[in-house]
């Protein structure tokens, strides 16, 4: 017995869309850069599920639904990289990671 | 019994993205991304993309959360047991968050979906190789080249220069034991 006849697709949408507004909720009232990311990290696998429910529910016989999967993985990746490395250079310049601390461009 | 392993994975999903979220310990609220990784790996085995199941296990739980574990370890400075959340608040952001909650959900109730007759998928790894090498060939090379300047940037943007240095809290515990030894010495 397979995924699709024991679960209905708007479940695994329903998760995917709780998932990505707890997301959401993180990148907001996080106080730190890193738990900023974590929230941005939760979001984007909540795109992923949704991208992989579809193409199993809707589309199998196309290959592009995985495609798009592994590119979002792959700009996740990158961006985790980059994101990190400008935390630790805002670590090493102000000695913080509060996001609250970061008001230079305020008017 | 697929319905009964759907919803111990979605539980699993989001109550550890919940604790991610509310932990106040950052190493905490790692471990339990950590965790949510790994239960969306489960939930792409469950949905019959393996190929997607094991990139994520090898990305994300190799090595996102391992970068992410470092960068913890370079930007701690002693525990000052401090919010974990902003000081606005923060009813207002969880108020418009199940807002739009409540919009997708509905949303997702309201769509009809045109639902596949094919049982089995048709695009397991051997295609999606193909695919990759074929028709997608362009933005394949095109995510290589973008891995390949996030990691020149990455490098760039957290080079350390020496006379620069700031000490991390490693550096301020060396330093204390450093002391201590030297006090230790001074008085027998």
């Amino acid at each position: 017995m397979s995924m699709i006849d024991a679960v209905p697709l708007s479940w695994v949408l329903t998760l995917a869309a709780i998932l990505f507004c707890i997301g959401l909720f993180g990148v907001i009232v996080r106080r730190s850069l890193i738990g900023v990311l974590f929230g941005v990290e939760l979001m984007l696998n909540a795109v992923n599920i949704n991208l992989i429910a579809f193409w199993r529910y809707l589309e199998p016989n196309l290959v592009a639904g995985q495609v798009f999967a592994l590119f979002i993985i792959t700009i996740a990746a990158a961006e985790a990289a980059v994101g990190l490395a400008m935390v630790i250079a805002v670590y090493r310049t102000r000695r913080t990671i509060v996001a609250d601390d970061m008001r230079n461009l305020q008017g | 019994m697929v319905t009964v392993i759907f919803i111990a994975i979605a539980s699993l999903i989001i109550a550890s993205a919940v604790l991610v979220v509310i932990s106040r310990e950052i190493v905490r609220a790692a471990l339990w991304l950590i965790a949510t990784f790994f239960a969306v790996g489960a939930l792409y085995l469950l949905l019959e993309a393996e190929f997607i199941g094991v990139a994520q296990v090898l990305v994300y739980v190799g090595a996102v959360s391992i970068l992410i574990l470092f960068a913890i370890m370079l930007t701690r400075q002693h525990e000052r047991h401090e919010p974990a959340w902003r000081a606005g608040p923060w009813w207002i952001a969880l108020a418009g968050v199940i807002g739009l909650a409540a919009v997708l959900i509905t949303t997702i109730g309201a769509v009809p979906w045109r639902l596949t007759d094919d049982d089995l998928p048709v695009s397991r790894a051997p295609q999606l190789g193909t695919a990759l090498m074929r028709e997608y060939l362009l933005p394949f090379q095109l995510a290589a080249i973008v891995l390949l300047v996030a990691l020149i940037g990455a490098v760039v943007i957290a080079m350390e220069e020496r006379r620069r240095r700031t000490p991390t809290l490693a550096d301020d515990i060396a330093a204390q034991r450093g002391a201590a030894d030297r006090a230790e010495d001074g008085t027998p």
